[in-house]
């Protein structure tokens, strides 16, 4: 029996589109897909081109090749029209500083035919009791609360979000987390930015990951993670003396191991179980005179895919 | 979730009109700046430059024979404040500009004193009048005096028009340049323009509010001048608030042109004082423009604020009407819109 499964309609679709400053490449050659409904990540490190990227699907940066339609629409003129079906949270954006939450929301209420109401916008980012504050004293969390309750005001099809959580201590993190979740059991759509793989993994339905300009992978991160063929990951370093002893080769032979890399003298060892590893490595270890220091193992993140991907790190690629 | 929003009284034109009048009036430094500030100023210029009976001119007659009839002739004189000195201390007390004139001991006497110096020339004319009569000459008339001391030519009269203008241009070059840089160093400009907000609304509400602002800020200080220091008011009020609207819409003008590429604040303040500070100097606020050569009079008389003060003049204290200063206002409105109509095709939005 097959249940008739209605096309997903798509929010957002951009093809080949390429933006260069000077020499730099900033976006070279990007497609994307996003569904309506969906939850879609766009995770690379700095300098990856998702900021530009997301800009020039904001229609504030026009592509210098490729195409981009939003809510099957184009950007042409000021775009008015297709503004009032979006939200969009800049990277960060300073309110002026004398200025009442409330009257900031009131403000950006004001060029939207229709949407929330002021109270509704804040009891959905939780600053109710920070309506008559002004915005100077905010901490830096509600300060992006209150972007984000700027973006949402006009009641969006689709949202932008653009690093929302960069800069913000863990708790603040956890209260962003919170609230674009909300949206999403209300099937709301988003399209979010950044480097942090843990957002990534908990908010992403789909994930985009971006290197130097391009979608590197693609899929839900469940699928990406699956792509390493294993799901534990197993970290070691030895001591100097024995080193020269364990070679790539010696790891790969060992049961249940799927990939190796080295990077600067610590192994990394993508497995399928750990319970039949780790006796293997210790053992071949062993053999060969080399005592393992800060052996560890985890599940396996959207951080290991980037790293199996581009042989480094997100935070410091 | 969505629902026609209870309770949206206002456009996006008012609401961020009502924003940067917001910002501005929670702002001490801003109040003080606009509202309090020009009128302590016209107040110690006021002081400073007060209307007092003339002051004697200092002289000096060299010790000699005749020293003492002469002293006695120039001592008859209201404006005259001799005194005897040895020929030497006299040279010292002219070059010190203790006094003003020295006359010498020999017989025609000598005058010495600096012809630059509109008081040496006076005390020139006065001395030479008191010390011929006292020798015999006799004047061929006696000519009638009328002093003119009534408000309306004093200095302070001059000066509170030209204060005026200054306050308008200083408020409409800052107000609106500063608060823009501002707004695009934050990205908020960029936040705005990817909202659905009209461009020509964001920059709009800047004009507005400082129209809005002028009726205070102009307000209190001819108020301070007409109440406190008796500057008259002498032509239409009505033409006056049109002038100082044209004044301030010209220089809101400038100042979004000024404000429509610089990325940071030192940026923007750089570009502020090269296009203000000639108009402080050129432009009639402290002095009459009347001082520079013929020569710099095109550029001196081009300039917007040179036109606003020329123009608040001759209503506050010449009376004028709406025909005479046609040609003023026609400039103010030129530069306006020319620097409105640049500012909005070169304008940096992020």
């Amino acid at each position: 029996m097959t249940i008739p499964v209605p096309t997903p309609e798509s929010a957002l679709r951009c093809r080949g589109l390429v933006k260069r400053y000077g020499d730099v490449v900033a976006v070279a050659g990007l497609d994307l897909e996003v569904v309506r409904g969906e939850c879609f990540g766009m995770l690379g490190p700095n300098g990856a081109g998702k900021t530009t990227a997301v800009e020039i699907f904001e229609g504030l940066r026009p592509p210098d090749a490729g195409e981009v339609e939003v809510l099957g629409d184009r950007w042409r003129g000021d775009g008015l029209a297709l503004r009032r079906r979006l939200g969009v949270q800049l990277q960060e954006t300073k309110f002026p500083d004398k200025l009442r939450v409330r009257e900031v929301l009131s403000l950006f209420r004001s060029f939207y035919p229709r949407g929330m109401a002021i109270e509704e916008a804040l009891a959905l980012v939780a600053l109710e009791e920070k309506a008559d504050a002004q915005v100077r004293p905010l901490s830096g969390g509600q300060k992006q609360r209150l972007s984000l309750a700027c973006a949402l005001i006009g009641d969006p099809e689709l949202l932008f979000l653009d690093e929302p959580t960069t800069g913000l201590d863990p708790q603040s993190r956890r209260q962003t987390w919170e609230i674009v979740e909300g949206l999403k059991a209300r099937r709301r759509t988003v399209l979010l930015t950044t480097h942090y793989m843990e957002e990534a993994e908990r908010l992403c339905d789909r994930v985009a990951v971006l290197d130097h300009g391009k979608a590197i992978a693609l899929g839900t991160p469940r699928e990406l993670v699956a792509s390493l063929g294993a799901e534990h990951v197993v970290e070691f370093t030895v001591g100097d003396g024995a080193a020269p002893a364990v070679t790539e080769e010696v790891l790969a032979a060992l049961p249940s191991v799927e990939g190796v890399a080295c990077e600067g003298g610590r192994w990394r060892l993508t497995v399928r179980e750990v319970h039949r590893a780790v006796p293997g490595l210790l053992a071949a270890l062993a053999e060969r005179g080399a005592t393992p220091t800060e052996l560890a193992t985890h599940h396996a993140s959207l951080e290991d895919v980037f790293m199996s991907l581009t042989g480094r790190r997100l935070r410091d690629a | 979730m969505p629902e026609p929003a209870p309770g949206r009284p206002r456009g996006p034109l008012s609401e961020l009109t009502l924003a940067r009048v917001r910002e501005l009036i929670r702002e001490p430094e801003a109040v003080f700046w606009v509202f309090i500030f020009p009128i302590l100023l016209a107040a110690i210029l006021g002081l400073a430059f007060r209307s007092r009976p003339p002051e004697p001119l200092p002289v000096a007659v060299v010790a000699g024979s005749r020293a003492d009839a002469r002293l006695s002739a120039l001592s008859s004189q209201a404006d005259l404040k001799p005194r005897s000195l040895g020929e030497a201390e006299a040279r010292q007390a002219l070059a010190r500009g203790q006094v003003v004139l020295v006359v010498s001991a020999g017989d025609p006497p000598t005058y010495a004193y600096d012809p630059t110096q509109p008081d040496s020339r006076a005390a020139r004319l006065a001395v030479d009048a008191a010390l011929q009569r006292a020798a015999g000459r006799s004047d061929a008339f006696t000519p009638g005096r009328t002093e003119m001391t009534e408000p309306g030519t004093r200095y302070v009269d001059f000066l509170v028009p030209g204060l005026l203008g200054m306050n308008l241009m200083g408020t409409g070059m800052w107000g609106i340049g500063f608060s823009l840089v501002v707004a695009r160093q934050g990205n908020l400009l960029k936040r705005l323009v990817a909202s659905p907000a009209r461009r020509s609304h964001i920059l709009g509400a800047q004009l507005l509010s400082r129209l809005i602002f002028l009726v205070p800020e102009a307000g209190a200080l001819l108020l301070f001048a007409a109440l406190i220091l008796g500057v008259p008011v002498r032509g239409s009020l009505l033409l006056l608030v049109g002038v100082a609207l044209l004044g301030a819409l010209a220089f809101s003008g400038l100042g979004l042109l000024t404000a429509a590429r610089p990325r940071t604040i030192e940026g923007a303040s750089g570009i502020m004082n090269l296009v203000m500070v000639p108009m402080w100097i050129f432009s009639g606020i402290f002095f009459s423009t009347d001082r520079f050569p013929a020569a710099m009079q095109p550029f001196v008389q081009a300039l917007p604020l040179t036109a606003l003060n020329n123009a608040l003049r001759a209503v506050m204290l010449e009376g004028a009407g709406l025909t005479p200063l046609l040609p003023e206002m026609a400039l103010l409105a030129a530069w306006g819109a020319i620097s409105f109509v640049v500012a909005l095709r070169v304008f940096r939005w992020q």
